[in-house]
This record gives C-alpha cells, sequence and structure tokens, in this order.
C-alpha cells in the first residue's frame, strides 16, 4: 500500500474550498462550535478528527448548508455555506447511512441521480453513473438487494455511493468507514486519493479511528467544539515529538487541559509558535 | 458528466417531480400487503354497508356515497403522514434537501404518486358500489370520481403537513383521531349539517370534510353539475392547495 501521507498534493488554487472565520453554532442553549477559523484547501483530503460528540457532525452540516443558528463567516466554493448553486456541486454522507430501506441499491441510486441530473436525455448517463457508484463501493453484486436486507456496513456504504453519483467538487463524508472491515477500509480510502487526485475534488473526511488520520494530506483536530491544530500529519507528529497522530493528539490534548486558565484554542496557537 | 445545466434551484421542476412519484410508488411496489390493504378495504366496508342497510336502501345511497368521498381521505392520510414522517426520520430528506431538489419537487411527488394510488382506490370503489351494490347515483359516476381524487389529494396535503409535527409512528397516527374524526362527526354523515346544534354547525361550515361529502350527496342526487357541486369543489381543491403549500413550510433546509 502507498503512503498516503507522503503523496505530493496537487498545486493549490490561491483560494481555499472551505474557509471559515469566527464560526459558531449553538444548538439550544449549548455552543458546539465556538468561534472557529480555518481553511480547507482545494484538491486534498482533509481529516477532521476528534472523539464523538465534540462536534465534527456539526461541522460538516454547517459546511453544507444543513446547520441551522450557524454565525460567523463560512464560505465554501466561493459562496456562502447553504448557497443554492452549491445543491448540486457538493456531495454529503451523513453518519446515519441515509437511504431508503424499501427500495433496493439500484433504484435508490437511480432516483438521487435523477435529482442531481434530471432530464429523459441524462438517462444513459445516469445509468452509467449509477452502475459506476455501485462498483466503487464494490455493491455491485447486491445492487438488486432490498437497502433495508442489507448489513449495517454495506448499507452505509450505498449511502456513500449516493454522494459518489455525478461529479462533486467538495466530498463532505461523516464517518464513512466506521463499521467496515479493514480490506473494505483500504479500498475506500484509495478511492478517496483517486477521487482527489483524479478529479481534483476536495474532501473533508471525519473520522474518530486516528490511523485513518495518516491517509490524509492534512488534518484538523477538534474538541470539545474548538479546533486543537491544523496541520499535515507530519508535521503534527514532527511539532509534538510523537510516532503516530494519536500520540501528537493525546499530546495536544493535555497540553490543553495543562492551560486550563486559557482556552485551548489559546494553548493550539502557542503550540504554533513554538514550532 | 458534466455539471453546466442542473444549477437550476426552480422550487419545481417536471422531471424531478415525476421522478420523486416514480420512487414513492416504487417504495410501495415492494410492499403489495399495504397497496392491497388500501385497496380492497374501502371496498370490503360497502360490501359490508350495503348488507347492514339491506332493508333500507336509500340510508345505504347517502351513506355509500359519503363514504366514497371519506375512504380515500383517511387512507391517503396515514399513508402520507407515516410516509412523509420516515423521510424526515431516515435523513433521507436532509439528504434531498441538500441536493438540487425543490421543496415543490417533492410535495407535487408525493401528491402524485399517491393520487394515482388514489385514482385505483377510488375507481375501484366506486365501479363495486354503482354497479354490484346499486347505490342509487342519478349523477354521473366521473364526478363521484373527481370528488373522490379531490379528497385523496386532500388527505395527502393533511397528512405532510402533521408529519411536521409528529416525531415518531406512534404519534402520527394519533393525528388521525385528532384530525379526522371530528370531521367525521360533523361532516353529515351521521344527520344532515343543519340539525346539528348551530355552535357544532357553524364549525362544521369551516371544516373540509363537509364540503367533500356534500359535493358527494349533489352528485347523487342530480342529474348535472350544480353551482353548489361547483363550490364544493373548489373548496376541497383550494384546501388541499392551502395545506400542500403549509406542508411545504414545514421543509425546512436548514434544521438545528
Amino acid at each position: 500500500m502507498m503512503n498516503y501521507a507522503s503523496a505530493e498534493p496537487p498545486p493549490r488554487p490561491p483560494a481555499p474550498a472551505i474557509h471559515a472565520q469566527a464560526l459558531t453554532v449553538t444548538r439550544g442553549p449549548r455552543t458546539v462550535l465556538r468561534d472557529l477559523d480555518f481553511a480547507v484547501p482545494h484538491g486534498q483530503i482533509t481529516g477532521l478528527l476528534g472523539p464523538s460528540g465534540c462536534g465534527k457532525s456539526t461541522l460538516m452540516r454547517a459546511v453544507v448548508g444543513t446547520q441551522a443558528k450557524a454565525t460567523g463567516t463560512l464560505n465554501v466554493l466561493g459562496h456562502p455555506a447553504g448557497h443554492a448553486t452549491l445543491r448540486s456541486r457538493i456531495g454529503y454522507v451523513t453518519q446515519a447511512p441515509s437511504v431508503y430501506d424499501d427500495l433496493t441499491v439500484r433504484q435508490n441510486l437511480a432516483y438521487f441521480a435523477a435529482i442531481l441530473d434530471p432530464g429523459r436525455t441524462a438517462a444513459d448517463r445516469r445509468h452509467e453513473n449509477v452502475t459506476r457508484a455501485i462498483a466503487d463501493v464494490d455493491l455491485t453484486t447486491h445492487a438488486d438487494a432490498l437497502a433495508g436486507n442489507l448489513s449495517g456496513g454495506q448499507r452505509s456504504r450505498v449511502s456513500l455511493a449516493v454522494a459518489l453519483l455525478g461529479t462533486p467538487e467538495l466530498l463532505v463524508l461523516d464517518e464513512p468507514t466506521v463499521g467496515l472491515d479493514p480490506v473494505l477500509r483500504r479500498e475506500l480510502w484509495t478511492l478517496f486519493h483517486t477521487i482527489a487526485a483524479e478529479r481534483g475534488a476536495t474532501l473533508l473526511i471525519s473520522s474518530h479511528v486516528m490511523d485513518e488520520a495518516e491517509r490524509c494530506h492534512r488534518l484538523l483536530l477538534m474538541r470539545e467544539g474548538e479546533i486543537l491544530a491544523d496541520d499535515t500529519p507530519e508535521a503534527l507528529r514532527t511539532r509534538t515529538h510523537s510516532e503516530t497522530v494519536e500520540a501528537a493528539f493525546l499530546h495536544l490534548v493535555d497540553k490543553a487541559k495543562a492551560t486550563a486558565t486559557t482556552t485551548p484554542t489559546t494553548a493550539a496557537h502557542q503550540e504554533e509558535t513554538t514550532r | 458528466m458534466t455539471t453546466t445545466k442542473h444549477t437550476d434551484a426552480r422550487a419545481l421542476t417536471y422531471s424531478r417531480t415525476t421522478a420523486t412519484a416514480t420512487r414513492v410508488l416504487r417504495q410501495l411496489g415492494h410492499d403489495p400487503r399495504t397497496i392491497a390493504l388500501l385497496v380492497l378495504i374501502p371496498c370490503v366496508m360497502l360490501f359490508l354497508l350495503r348488507y347492514v342497510f339491506d332493508g333500507s336502501p336509500h340510508v345505504f345511497d347517502s351513506i355509500g356515497a359519503s363514504l366514497l368521498g371519506i375512504f380515500p381521505l383517511i387512507t391517503m392520510f396515514l399513508v402520507t403522514s407515516i410516509a412523509t414522517l420516515r423521510e424526515r426520520t431516515s435523513g433521507t430528506l436532509e439528504r434531498l434537501l441538500a441536493m438540487p431538489l425543490g421543496k415543490g419537487d417533492l410535495i407535487a411527488g408525493y401528491a402524485l404518486a399517491f393520487g394515482t394510488l388514489a385514482i385505483i382506490q377510488s375507481a375501484l370503489a366506486t365501479g363495486l358500489a354503482v354497479w354490484f351494490l346499486d347505490l342509487d347515483v342519478i349523477g354521473s359516476p366521473w364526478l363521484l370520481l373527481i370528488v373522490a381524487l379531490l379528497d385523496a389529494l386532500l388527505g395527502t396535503a393533511l397528512g405532510l403537513f402533521v408529519s411536521a409535527f409528529a416525531s415518531s409512528e406512534y404519534q402520527a397516527v394519533q393525528f388521525m383521531p385528532a384530525v379526522i374524526f371530528p370531521q367525521l362527526l360533523l361532516c353529515g354523515l351521521f344527520t344532515p349539517r343543519p340539525d346539528m346544534h348551530p355552535a357544532l354547525e357553524a364549525i362544521s361550515n369551516v371544516l373540509p370534510m363537509s364540503y367533500a361529502v356534500d359535493g358527494m350527496n349533489e352528485v347523487l342526487l342530480h342529474p348535472d353539475m350544480t353551482a353548489v357541486f361547483v363550490r364544493d369543489v373548489a373548496i376541497v381543491a383550494g384546501c388541499a392547495l392551502l395545506v400542500l403549500t403549509l406542508g411545504a413550510a414545514t421543509l425546512k433546509r436548514r434544521t438545528t
């Protein structure tokens, strides 16, 4: 298997794919995201890592434009998040598989394809896209099975296939590999890298499995609604003198806890300056 | 695939609406038992009613015609409220609204799919009542079918609307007695509306099912389309449109 972390990232256009300034999201009385500033570069895989409940999914929903009560600035592909023209340019996979259990795999994909690329003249193209997306997630043998009869991992792959329909410029994937076996996980990560390299697409992928972090070009480490670090995996390991990203993350968390009088963001900034 | 021409964010597009309707019908296609229940129960009920009133056929005429309007309303209300509740809770609604799908596409798609089903249901029930159970209709059975179809649309609209206020299937089903039963009691099925307490008659005047039943009775008693029939049909259609619009307002692209 190739070492993805050392793969040459494609040349970067000047404007980032996602750019957040002072992004804050509240849900009820709770502030889920606190004053975030970050940028996600074009054509790369950015991993969003952190313990469950730290705000990863909320951040992704804000990027896709389905999160209410988001304040601050959040620009996605040159438009404010949630702009109508972005709807066909972003592929989004929620954490829980969102497909119709009472349709077959192919019927599910055919419907979503008809929403993305409507009209009778596009029928052949849609058919190709659907067949390719099913093959991408390795479900060709299950194409005519009802989604409700599939295993959990298979259903989440159907959900992923929906996001692979068409050619989205930005893919937002919320824990796409959770509950999958190691072989399939490796295949999907190879697919993600192919999508980034060949189509120049930007991928934002969340995970709480730290070994997947090594396969990303860049990482956003999150904890309790704040961003602890925004860097490449190597740079993270080097500056925390850690062997793995997991150790680097734990190091940063300990550091944030130690400086509990200041905020974790400040701690991350201090880290930045001592580099 | 080229991504040039599907950035239009219009509320209603023909092909997305029909794609949605096809999808809803395909979902039902994998559930033949629901289709069988939807289509057969009204027929069985009419059959039962015919022989309950074996000795007084004129009672069957009046109640039977009213029921032809009420059945599609109730069944479509139930089916739609559960179907759209599932769409909301399964995450597919969030996914669809993050895609270039107009809210109007989704609602019109549902209305089209369940409207098709309602035509089949009403055609069978009307055919059975008129030709086999000797329901004595003076007007055209086609007019009965039109009212039944509009009632089905009203049921679809009401179901879509209340599904926004239910967070589980248990709650959705409980909206049936809350929304449908009062209308059933006040629509003139059990006693003519002018015979009710004036306060209840006033309430029944603003409930759409009253006009659905009135419309059916107009067809039953008059050979031609009367002005009252046209008024009844217009009110039921208007209510359906109004509630569908309210239902569209409950579909939110951004949620907390």
